[in-house]
């Protein structure tokens, strides 16, 4: 969809005029992952942190290696997910150095995505299988996305004059029309065409499919080997149902995953901003109590100017 | 014997080393693998020559050079030279390997090129000098030049062997006094397989010699005329001691610990990442280790054109396509800390802009201060 002028008028308009019927104010409908929502199952306890997704990931991506962290600018270190980095693995060690756990961060394409929501034109939507997508000819580079992932996902080119905003969309360049086929339990594209950092991991410690199916094998080997994973699946629910999974033998939270309610971060969001402006009551209040601060200093003004000229006055 | 003598006798026929149908499949094997062709294609190539009893004429040009190329050549073991010169290939004119002298030698390479026209591969080592018309080198008092674009000619197909046919080399290093170039700057427009390196690796060579001579292609080249097989990668990437790249373990000074554990020698200038070359993988003449790194010098670079003889030796290169390191980023990233001074500066600064801005706003809108109490008054 391009935006023109005409259409950027016609939505703000639209936007004013849905705000000042207040229609927008009931409940909305929580959304449900499509059955065809594609999504990763990433799973600690195989990592080897080779780090063969972080580097096929460039190559899916195009995006620059990032050496500015790394002494002598010799190696690929990027210290988080950044503005050309779309996934990374880290690691987690804990203080007596027992405990370890690699972790692959990149977007976790949640069934009801807070950016998406956030996003005030729309370059960020959920399209075909679920995947949130970006389309930099919408982006007016405000970051709110940034500001609403409550993974911290969405990364700004701050370096660049005309930036865009870089997060993982599961490779979806490289489908290019190509259709799922059922492979090996899973439902998957040509080799070379769907995610690539899943399909390059020689572990299947990342591996890439349905929703449904990834759902399923993550609660298969949770059953078949008892004790040793965190009895959970992050992403199941937390924030209303993520397409990627995770699976660990260590907690969630201290692999930076945080602790999220069930409910949807776009229905919290909205929740405020309709209360707000619920029947309008807000603005009308707030902009009556401008209008009284206002006529009450042109009151007092008015009535100095009047005591001035009295006794300045010829 | 001259080797154009053997040239009509087949595999197997030749007297001097008689090999058999087996060593002979062997040798083109290895050759081949080289390529990156399946064991079928040798069998296929050795048939090739032994239906034809033609092998392909070579003739070899010598120009600028130190004959490093053809030295290294001498020394590979499978195919070993004389089983290259004998029965793979013709070698109708070679200058170092020549029994015959002088005009003996000259009438050779006319014969050749008259009788091959066409289909002969012309081997070039050594740069041309193009000062003065090319006066800087002469063979038979015709210059290096002239020799050039007459074998060319009728050339089926050519190669430049070493750095300094392909590029000019170490005769074009810095200020270059003899304007030495390599083949592909005076030949413009024609296609030319480069197989740079100082020397150049024999295989390399040996292998487009064979695929040229068994189904007349060959291989697949880069913009500079490299074969990809050889030339596709940077030395870094196929690099034995890359692991202690990865994970930062360097040798700091030759002779140190590190250098004598075998760690990296990025930092004493190797310009392995910026090397695009196949040594770590085809080893010369077969012996293990047997290149700069291996024993423990930096790769100086000889088949780039723009590193050797032209980067100091110590000087460290860009790399080419850095890839992550052995270390994590952690799950959380550091965040810089605020110290306390630098907050109470920040304070002290912000509060005094604060106050002029107050300051200067009663001073523009406010009311004028009262008469006599104006601490500007008069000024």
């Amino acid at each position: 969809m391009r935006v023109n002028r005409r259409l950027l008028f016609k939505s703000l308009a639209a936007a004013g005029a849905s705000a000042v019927a207040g229609a927008t104010a009931q409940g909305r409908a929580r959304p449900v992952a499509p059955p065809d929502a594609l999504g990763l199952l990433y799973d600690t306890t195989r990592c080897i942190g080779c780090k063969a997704c972080v580097v096929a990931c460039r190559e899916a991506n195009a995006t620059r290696p990032d050496t500015s962290n790394a002494p002598g600018r010799l190696w690929d270190m990027p210290m988080d997910l950044n503005g050309q980095t779309k996934t990374l693995i880290k690691l987690y060690k804990s203080a007596d150095g027992r405990e370890r756990s690699f972790f692959k961060a990149q977007c976790m394409h949640c069934v009801d995505a807070a950016c998406t929501n956030a996003c005030p034109l729309g370059a960020l939507k959920k399209k075909e299988h679920g995947i949130v997508s970006y389309d930099p000819k919408l982006c007016i580079g405000c970051r709110y996305c940034q500001m609403a992932c409550p993974f911290n996902v969405p990364k700004f080119e701050w370096a660049k004059t005309f930036p865009k905003i870089v997060k993982c969309e599961l490779c979806r360049h490289r489908a290019a029309g190509a259709s799922l086929v059922a492979t090996g339990g899973f439902l998957r594209y040509p080799a070379g065409k769907g995610p690539a950092c899943a399909e390059v991991c020689p572990r299947q410690a990342v591996i890439y499919g349905t929703r449904r199916e990834l759902l399923a094998e993550a609660r298969r080997r949770l059953a078949a080997n008892p004790g040793r994973y965190v009895p959970r699946i992050y992403g199941e629910t937390d924030a209303g149902g993520t397409q990627c999974l995770y699976i660990s033998h260590v907690a969630f939270e201290k692999l930076g995953l945080p602790k999220l309610s069930d409910r949807p971060v776009p229905e919290v969001q909205e929740a405020i901003q309709h209360g707000i402006y619920q029947g309008f009551v807000t603005p009308i209040l707030l902009y009556g109590l401008l209008g009284a601060v206002i006529f009450r200093n042109r009151r007092k003004a008015e009535a100095q100017e009047g005591r001035a000229g009295k006794e300045g006055g010829p | 014997m001259t080797p154009s003598d053997l040239r009509r006798e087949g595999p197997g026929q030749a007297g001097m080393t008689a090999v058999d149908r087996r060593d002979f499949i062997r040798v083109c094997a290895m050759a081949l693998a080289a390529v990156g062709l399946p064991y079928s294609a040798a069998a296929k190539a050795a048939r090739a020559l032994a239906a034809k009893k033609l092998k392909p004429s070579v003739i070899w040009l010598h120009f600028q050079e130190c004959t490093g190329c053809t030295e290294s050549l001498l020394r590979t073991s499978h195919p070993a030279v004389s089983e290259l010169i004998l029965d793979l290939v013709s070698l109708d004119y070679h200058e170092t390997l020549f029994a015959a002298a002088g005009r003996q030698a000259e009438r050779a390479l006319q014969k050749a090129m008259k009788e091959n026209a066409g289909t002969y591969i012309l081997v070039v080592e050594g740069a041309i000098p193009t000062k003065e018309k090319g006066i800087y080198c002469k063979i038979g008092d015709r210059t290096a030049l002239e020799i050039l674009r007459e074998a060319a000619g009728n050339a089926g197909s050519i190669i430049a062997i070493g750095s300094c046919a392909s590029w000019g080399g170490v005769a074009s290093a810095d200020p270059n006094p003899t304007g030495a170039a390599g083949v592909p700057a005076i030949l413009e427009g024609r296609k030319i397989v480069t197989i740079p390196g100082c020397p150049a690796n024999p295989y390399n060579f040996l292998g487009t010699v064979l695929q040229y001579a068994t189904f007349g292609t060959l291989p697949e080249l880069d913009e500079k005329g490299r074969p990809r097989f050889a030339y596709g990668r940077t030395i870094h990437e196929h690099c034995p001691r890359r692991p202690h790249f990865d994970a930062g373990r360097f040798v700091q000074r030759f002779g140190d610990e590190g250098h004598r554990l075998g760690h990296c020698l990025y930092k004493l200038g190797c310009k392995g990442p910026a090397t695009h070359a196949n040594c770590p993988v085809l080893h010369f003449g077969e012996v293990t280790d047997a290149w700069p790194v291996g024993i423990g010098h930096p790769c100086y670079g000889c088949t780039e054109q723009k590193l050797a003889f032209r980067a100091a030796l110590h000087e460290t290169v860009e790399i080419e396509r850095p890839t992550p390191p052995d270390t994590y980023a952690p799950i959380r990233s550091r965040q810089g800390r605020v110290s306390p001074v630098a907050t109470a500066v920040a304070g002290l600064v912000g509060g005094a802009l604060v106050g002029a801005g107050f300051m200067a706003s009663r001073k523009l809108g406010g009311k004028p201060p009262a008469e006599g109490n104006g601490p500007g008054e008069g000024a």
